[in-house]
Parts: C-alpha cells; sequence; structure tokens
C-alpha cells in the first residue's frame, strides 16, 4: 500500500496526462469524424466512396500498428513534433472512423417519413437538418458516441507503450521500481481508468433508456 | 439512393453532383499523387547525407530473401494462433459470464456483474501487463488470458441481452414441459440467443485479432514485432518503411476477409431467419 501513497504524485501526473490525451485526441476525433460522416452521407459519389474506403482501412487496422507508425516512422520521415503530440494524432486517426460511423448510423436512424413531413410542409434543406432531422438524431448518437469514447479512454493506455507518460506508463515505471507490490499498483491504475469509464458508461445507459422511452 | 436528407435527385441535382463528383475525383487523386511523390523524394538529413526516397529499390530489395518471408509468416502464425485460442476461451467464459449475470441466484449475480464491470472497464494491455506481472505466465498465456477475459466479457454480455431479448413464453414453455431452469437456460434459451447474436459475436472475434496486436508490447513475437520491429533492428532502420508497409498489408487482407465473412454470416442468418 505505501507503494501507492509515496508515488501517488507519479499517478497523478500519469492520470492528467491520459486526460488531456483523451480531450485533444476525443476533440481531433469529433471534428474528423463529422467530416467523414457528411462525407458518408453527402449525394456527391467520390467523397461517399473516399470516406467510405478510409472507414475500412482505418477501422481494420489495428491501433498499435497505427501508434507505432506515428512513434517510429513520422520521426524517420522528419516529421516529429514529440511523443505526445504523435500519440495524439494516431489516437485521432483510429477514433475519427469508429464516430464518423455512429453519427452516420444515428441520421440515418431517423425515420424517412419525418424528413419527407417536413419538406413536403415546405421547410428548406436547412430547416429540416436543424429542427426535425438534428434533434432526434443527436438524440440516438449521444450513448454510441460516450460508447466511443470510453473505448478512447481504454485506448490512450496504448499510447504508453509508445513513450507517453500517462496511466498506464506509470504503471510500468512504478512496477519496475517496486516489484514486492505490483498487485497494489496495477489495481489503483486500473482503479484510475475506472473512475472515467464507469461514469461514462453509466450516463450512456441513462441516456440511452430516457430516449427509448421517448421513441 | 433514398436518404433522410434528400429526395430522389432530378436529371439538374443529378448532373451537378456527377461534376462534382468528378472534381473530387480530381482532388483526391492529385492529393494520393502529392503524398506518393513527397514520400517517393530523396530527403537530406540533418548532417547532410542523402536518403533515398521510400519507393527506391534500395528499400525495397531485402523482399528477396526467403528468410524476411520466413519471419513474416511465423509472425502471422503467431498472431493467428494467439486470436485462434484466445477465440476459444473468450467464448466458453462468455457461456460462463452470460449464466452467471442471468443467474436467479443473488450470489451469483452480484458478484459477476461486478467482475464484469471491472473488467469492461479496464484496458487490455493493462490486463495484460497485469497477468504478465502477477502471475508470470510468460507473454503468450498474458496475451490469450487478458483478450479472453475481456473478450469473453463482452461477448458474454450481448449473450445476456440475446436471452433477454426472447419472448418469456420461451422459458415458461420449457419450465412448464418439466425441464429443470438450467436444462431449460441451457436447451431452450441458449442455442436461440447465440444465433441471434451470432454476427456480433463474429465481429467482437475481429476486434479480438486486431487486439493480439497489444502483445507487441509485452513482448510477444507476433506480426508486428517479429515483422517490422524485429526485422528493421536486424536489416536496419532504411527498410523499417517497407516492412511497415508490407505488414499492414497483411494485417488488413486478415482482418478484411474477417469482416467480408462476419458480413455474408451475419445476411445469412438474417434471411434465414424469424
Amino acid at each position: 500500500m505505501d507503494a501507492i501513497i509515496e508515488n501517488l504524485p507519479v499517478f497523478l501526473e500519469g492520470f492528467r496526462n491520459t486526460l488531456s490525451l483523451l480531450a485533444i485526441a476525443g476533440i481531433g476525433a469529433l471534428v474528423l469524424g463529422i467530416i467523414l460522416a457528411a462525407m458518408r452521407i453527402s449525394p456527391v459519389a467520390s467523397f461517399r466512396g473516399f470516406a467510405t474506403v478510409y472507414t475500412e482501412l482505418v477501422r481494420n487496422t489495428p491501433l498499435t500498428l497505427v501508434l507505432f507508425f506515428c512513434a517510429y516512422l513520422l520521426p524517420y520521415l522528419q516529421f516529429s513534433p514529440g511523443y505526445f503530440t504523435l500519440a495524439a494524432i494516431g489516437l485521432t486517426v483510429y477514433t475519427s472512423p469508429f464516430i464518423a460511423e455512429a453519427l452516420r448510423s444515428g441520421i440515418n436512424g431517423v425515420p424517412l417519413g419525418q424528413a419527407e413531413a417536413a419538406r413536403s410542409i415546405g421547410l428548406t434543406f436547412g430547416q429540416t437538418l436543424s429542427f426535425i432531422i438534428m434533434p432526434q438524431a443527436v438524440r440516438m448518437v449521444i450513448p454510441p458516441l460516450i460508447n466511443v469514447f470510453i473505448a478512447l479512454t481504454k485506448n490512450t493506455s496504448v499510447a504508453g507503450a509508445f513513450f507517453v507518460f500517462e496511466l498506464f506508463g506509470a504503471a510500468r515505471k512504478i512496477t519496475n521500481l517496486r516489484g514486492d507490490e505490483v498487485l497494489a499498483i496495477l489495481l489503483a491504475v486500473a482503479v484510475f481508468y475506472l473512475i472515467i469509464t464507469i461514469p461514462l458508461g453509466l450516463i450512456a445507459g441513462k441516456i440511452e433508456r430516457k430516449v427509448t422511452v421517448l421513441r | 439512393m433514398s436518404s433522410v436528407l434528400y429526395d430522389a435527385p432530378g436529371p439538374k441535382a443529378i448532373a451537378r453532383s456527377r461534376v462534382l463528383s468528378i472534381i473530387g475525383i480530381i482532388l483526391i487523386a492529385a492529393g494520393l499523387v502529392w503524398l506518393i511523390l513527397v514520400l517517393g523524394a530523396p530527403t537530406v538529413s540533418a548532417n547532410g547525407a542523402v536518403q533515398p526516397g521510400l519507393w527506391s529499390v534500395t528499400r525495397w530489395d531485402v523482399f528477396s530473401d526467403v528468410q524476411v518471408w520466413r519471419t513474416l509468416g511465423q509472425g502471422a502464425l503467431n498472431t493467428l494462433r494467439m486470436a485462434g485460442v484466445a477465440a476459444v476461451f473468450a467464448l466458453a467464459l462468455a457461456v460462463l459470464f452470460s449464466f452467471g449475470r442471468a443467474s436467479e441466484t443473488r450470489w451469483i449475480r452480484v458478484p459477476t456483474t461486478i467482475v464484469l464491470e471491472f473488467v469492461r472497464g479496464m484496458p487490455v494491455l493493462l490486463m495484460m501487463l497485469f497477468i504478465l506481472l502477477v502471475f508470470s505466465t510468460g507473454s503468450f498465456w498474458a496475451g490469450v488470458a487478458a483478450l479472453s477475459v475481456y473478450n469473453g466479457a463482452i461477448i458474454g454480455e450481448a449473450l445476456r441481452a440475446g436471452i433477454k431479448s426472447l419472448p418469456r413464453g420461451q422459458r415458461e414453455a420449457g419450465l412448464a414441459i418439466g425441464l429443470t431452469p438450467i436444462a431449460t437456460r441451457f436447451r431452450i434459451e441458449f442455442p436461440q440467443a447465440f444465433r441471434q447474436m451470432l454476427p456480433i459475436i463474429i465481429a467482437q472475434l475481429v476486434v479480438l485479432l486486431k487486439d493480439t496486436s497489444l502483445s507487441f508490447v509485452v513482448a510477444y513475437d507476433e506480426l508486428l514485432r517479429s515483422g517490422v520491429y524485429n526485422l528493421s533492428n536486424f536489416f536496419g532502420n532504411r527498410y523499417s518503411f517497407s516492412f511497415f508497409f508490407v505488414v499492414l498489408a497483411m494485417y488488413l487482407t486478415i482482418n478484411l476477409s474477417l469482416s467480408w465473412l462476419a458480413r455474408v454470416i451475419a445476411r445469412r442468418s438474417r434471411s434465414r431467419g424469424h
């Protein structure tokens, strides 16, 4: 137990880095995912094709490979803004197609009749989108989006294996120092992850139940 | 294509989107050509040494060596072996988890729920390190154990959802003809839930295959470690991009064909369906 108490600052630094990695990669992936989702549902065939190919390729590439590329090969190609930034880029790229898929399924999940009714009473495209489709789509999209963010939280641990000092990196460092209390240290790190993931999961579940009641 | 967002397009809109599409193709192609040219251009490093571009023959000539291909093949086999063993254990654990979670005895249900929440909220990588350090199992079994527990929990939840979505009459009928509760679950509810959730289960097994690459971190010689890391340590950094490229292609081939298989099975089980 004393291994945890005396190393608490190290844990907290790791936790802070995990949170900032989560925030930066989360926002980046959200922006990229919105662009991809827009391309995916656009009437222009070539944009649709590009977004589909990108989604399929990235979703079928292991995260470890993406982060390996960022941590080893991008510096070799003389692009080296530091390992934290590189890991954030990798996580952004890896997460964006999952966000795009969640958004797309939400928008396609709005019944066709809703949009047809909106158009037939004379609403413009912008009005249809902002008054009819989006309010319904956003509600359906939020639970799967939260699940993507939970997965992202857990995925930030892979960055710890590629020279970023976050919770997993902290776990490795402290277990090296204190080999006698490995179990307690790893449980403490797990608790830090659960502090993020379990509340997010509860919120997602709550929203999901609320939405299904409304429908 | 009918969409929530648009009416079926008329002739004018079709023409316009065709023009936009061609412009889009030109833009995307131009971007790709630019990327290929930039990667192919020789670079000058800080100390003034000129390195050949990434498509230059001097970066690809290792692939005439049979030993390289043998190493790559061994890496792929190791990856598949870990995925196969972990998949079997994950399915077995999933059955246990789903039964525990749906059990009528409180003393089984509550602890199972707690274990499941704990396992699902924790990174697989941390679990691998945990098992490696605490049980000193060696990297292969650490990877297998972590992947089976994590994916078992997720597949177990899917199975439970499947059992829950069955009509109540199924269970009642089973009990009414005199089957014990356990026999009802095994012989009536479980087969239906399994069939219904098959697409989700297979999709999760593809995720499991992808996640075997995490065992790179605990020093298991899977495809990424043996194919990119070890080979470029042996032959020199000059080749690391080429090795990465080939390993990426191998991963994509395996995963895309499995995903395709999952979709075929999903379609078939739906059309046979209810």
